[in-house]
């Protein structure tokens, strides 16, 4: 089956469960308007936003400078910094780590990074147990499933279906879907997976060179354990998360958690800056950092698609996206579903896989607009778009030129030709109202969803002249 | 694995066009709130992220807490004996009668985890301050007030000089100077532990703190 056909059937699949489409239907509407009270005033937030695209902007000017320096900071602090090119080195460094101490017990924080390496799959195929402790990551856990949303990634799913997933894999727990006795039953299960971990595992929201700190933003307190109780934490993050100093961290994380659920800040900020020291009686005893590129350095390199690795995975582009709030994010395929998705991961997996994402979208514009570093979303689609049918292939972009079609070149060949050539143009508006009530009722897909449009009797061209307009 | 890093690092060094630095204002502007509109806004912002306010003050502040205590029906009360706070927890559990027994270890966590994780009930610490614009408090954890005491227990207890709040998070970072050494851990709490992971609707205790009590000494 192509990419398009895949797509097709996923997207049918979720446009066919009305349950799912409500229940994103309600979360996205609760979403926009958090964000939007959050932000009352909106000079303030166009403000902020403009600080926030230049830190991460300049951040990424100065990148491999800033990951230098990060490096030195940590190691001299204790953290062990490993570097991996790919999501298979990553791995490996994970596992490496995790046998060194004999641990099979892993105990996670949220962690798209994680998601991206596809961690939990690898890491039991060597007889370890990965445990989700995030509720949302915990939930889909349990039912083998990729998260919808990068912030509330069991959001497709109902209470009622979480009780009687509870019930199936917790049968000597009573049945409820209340959820604050869920959320306790949660609680009581994990409890004990946290004081047995061997290894905690992390994200990291924000790198900050100057000092060698990890910053992680959360609300469950679950990052915060996963962080403090096992005897070693490893933490992974994509190499586009560093910034230059902790002052550039407040105006972040105040674009992060308003524009991803309304918060003016969340439960926990997390800074983590070294290993237990002597003396201290609790903390990981070693702390490690794993920079993944995964073609990052890759997007690096082009002037323009750069922009997509300013992002802070706020979900707010997904929020506002009216194509996302209605196939949901499973439809999209890879682990970053909405508009930053459908630019970042086609780039990761190629054009030829995924390049089809970047039709899925409207451009209507709310996601570049929603978006607090000011990542300029639809252009960047287009620009995809362009990528999967370039003729050159002298891009960076993986699987250029893999979607393009003879047929279709040609066609906009002779469209633009047509165009270009005025005696050609004038003929052929004219051939077209001659035959304008040949042109068949039905026209393809366009007149699945859409009425066939009809050609005017006459052209612009001719009532410009029969109004009296002298130049055309 | 040095051949990652040198590689990683050669190909964002080939980038071909220079990325012309960016004139950075970090939108530092404090506002110029005095001690009581500082106070004001943090219980408010706090209040509304469902933590429990007691103003208190520099002379009291362990009664109030005898008192709490005592009320809720709690079994223990963890505090640290060579921290901050010890020795007007310590006069206050003298005078006071049926209180919580008062728990003190200090021995490394690996040796009573199990105690911390299902035995203990509450845990009082001291904060390095707080952050009125949004409503935070700030914990710098140290040797005797180790990090999990704020985060393993269900009940954690706050104690807040109204003298050391800030306005705002850059504030703190700025007037403190933390970028000359930061520790080992820092974190900013505002409120008890939530999740709305279920069809977005809040729910409070899922890992962290099920209660957060603050008492703010004015
Ligand atoms: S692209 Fe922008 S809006 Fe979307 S997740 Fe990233 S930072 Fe948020």
């Amino acid at each position: 089956m192509t990419q398009k056909a895949e797509f097709d059937q996923r997207v049918k699949q979720a446009l066919d469960n009305p349950q799912l489409r409500r229940n994103f239907r309600v979360t996205m509407d609760g979403l926009m308007e958090k964000r939007d009270k959050a932000f009352p005033d909106k000079a303030f937030l166009e403000e902020l936003r403009t600080i926030g695209a230049n830190i991460r902007a300049n951040a990424l000017a100065r990148q491999p400078e800033l990951l230098e320096q990060l490096e030195a900071n940590c190691t001299r602090n204790g953290i062990q910094v490993h570097w991996a090119e790919t999501i298979e080195q990553a791995n490996r460094i994970v596992l490496d780590i995790m046998e060194r101490h004999h641990a099979t017990r892993m105990i996670k924080g949220k962690s798209m990074v994680s998601e991206e390496m596809q961690m939990n799959h690898f890491l039991e195929a060597k007889g370890k147990s990965c445990v989700e402790s995030d509720l949302g990551e915990y939930i889909i856990q349990l039912d083998n499933e990729a998260p919808s949303h990068i912030i509330a990634p069991a959001i497709h799913k109902s209470k009622q279906e979480v009780a009687r997933l509870f019930k199936a894999k917790h049968p000597d727990i009573p049945y409820s879907e209340d959820i604050d006795t869920l959320t306790r039953s949660a609680r009581q299960i994990l409890r004990r997976k946290f004081h047995d971990a061997e290894i905690g595992l992390s994200g990291v929201n924000f790198a900050v060179a100057e000092t060698g700190t990890l910053c992680l933003v959360e609300n469950e307190g679950n990052g915060r354990l996963c962080t403090t109780v096992p005897p070693v934490h490893i933490a992974v993050t994509g190499i586009e998360k560093v910034v230059e100093k902790l002052a550039d961290v407040p105006p972040l994380l105040k674009l992060l958690t308003r524009s991803a659920t309304g918060q003016h800040i969340t439960t926990y900020f997390n800074m983590i800056s070294s290993p237990r020291k002597p003396g201290e009686r609790d903390g990981p005893k070693e702390v490690h950092l794993v920079l993944l590129d995964n073609q990052r350095s890759r997007i690096y390199g082009d002037s323009e698609l750069f922009d997509s690795l300013r992002c802070i995975r706020c979900g707010a582009c997904m929020n506002h996206c009216p194509v996302y709030t209605r196939i949901g994010g499973h439809a999209y395929g890879p682990p970053i579903p909405g508009p930053i998705g459908s630019v970042i991961e086609p780039q990761k997996f190629g054009l030829e896989n995924f390049g089809v994402l970047a039709t899925a979208s409207t451009l209507c514009g709310a996601c570049g607009e929603a978006c607090p570093v000011r990542i300029p979303l639809p252009k960047l689609l287009h620009r995809l778009r362009y990528e999967q049918v370039r003729e050159d292939r002298t891009g960076a972009t993986i699987g250029q030129g893999s979607q393009r079609s003879g047929k279709e070149a040609l066609i906009w060949k002779l469209w633009s030709w047509i165009h270009a050539t005025p005696l050609v143009y004038r003929s052929a508006t004219r051939l077209a109202s001659l035959f304008r009530n040949r042109i068949p009722n039905r026209i393809g897909p366009w007149s699945q969803v859409r009425t066939t449009p009809r050609i005017a009797p006459k052209s612009l061209h001719q009532l410009a002249r029969e109004e009296g307009f002298k130049h055309e | 694995m040095n051949k990652a890093r040198d590689n990683i690092l050669a190909r964002l060094r080939a980038r071909s066009t220079e990325i012309p630095p960016v004139e950075l204002d970090r939108g530092f502007r404090s506002p110029d709130w005095n001690r009581q509109q500082r106070i004001e806004l943090f219980c408010k912002a706090m209040t509304s992220v469902r933590t429990e306010i007691h103003r208190v003050r520099a002379s009291d502040w362990a009664d109030r807490l005898a008192q709490l205590v005592k009320e809720r029906k709690l079994n223990n009360l963890l505090y640290a004996p060579n921290g901050p706070l010890a020795r007007q927890i310590e006069a206050a559990w003298r005078n006071g009668e049926a209180l919580p027994e008062l728990v003190s270890r200090t021995a490394e966590l690996d040796e009573w985890k199990e105690e911390l994780f299902f035995g203990i009930d509450a845990a009082i610490t001291s904060t390095r301050g707080g952050i009125a614009e949004v409503g935070a408090l700030i914990l710098w954890p140290t040797p005797q007030e180790p990090r999990s005491f704020s985060l393993v227990p269900p009940i954690h207890i706050a104690v807040v000089k109204a003298d050391q709040l800030h306005n705002t998070f850059a504030d703190a970072i700025a007037d403190e100077n933390w970028q000359a050494g930061m520790p080992t851990n820092a974190v900013l709490i505002s409120g008890p532990s939530k999740s709305a992971d279920i069809e977005q609707t809040l729910a409070y205790g899922v890992h962290g703190p099920v209660e957060l009590i603050v008492l703010l000494i004015e």
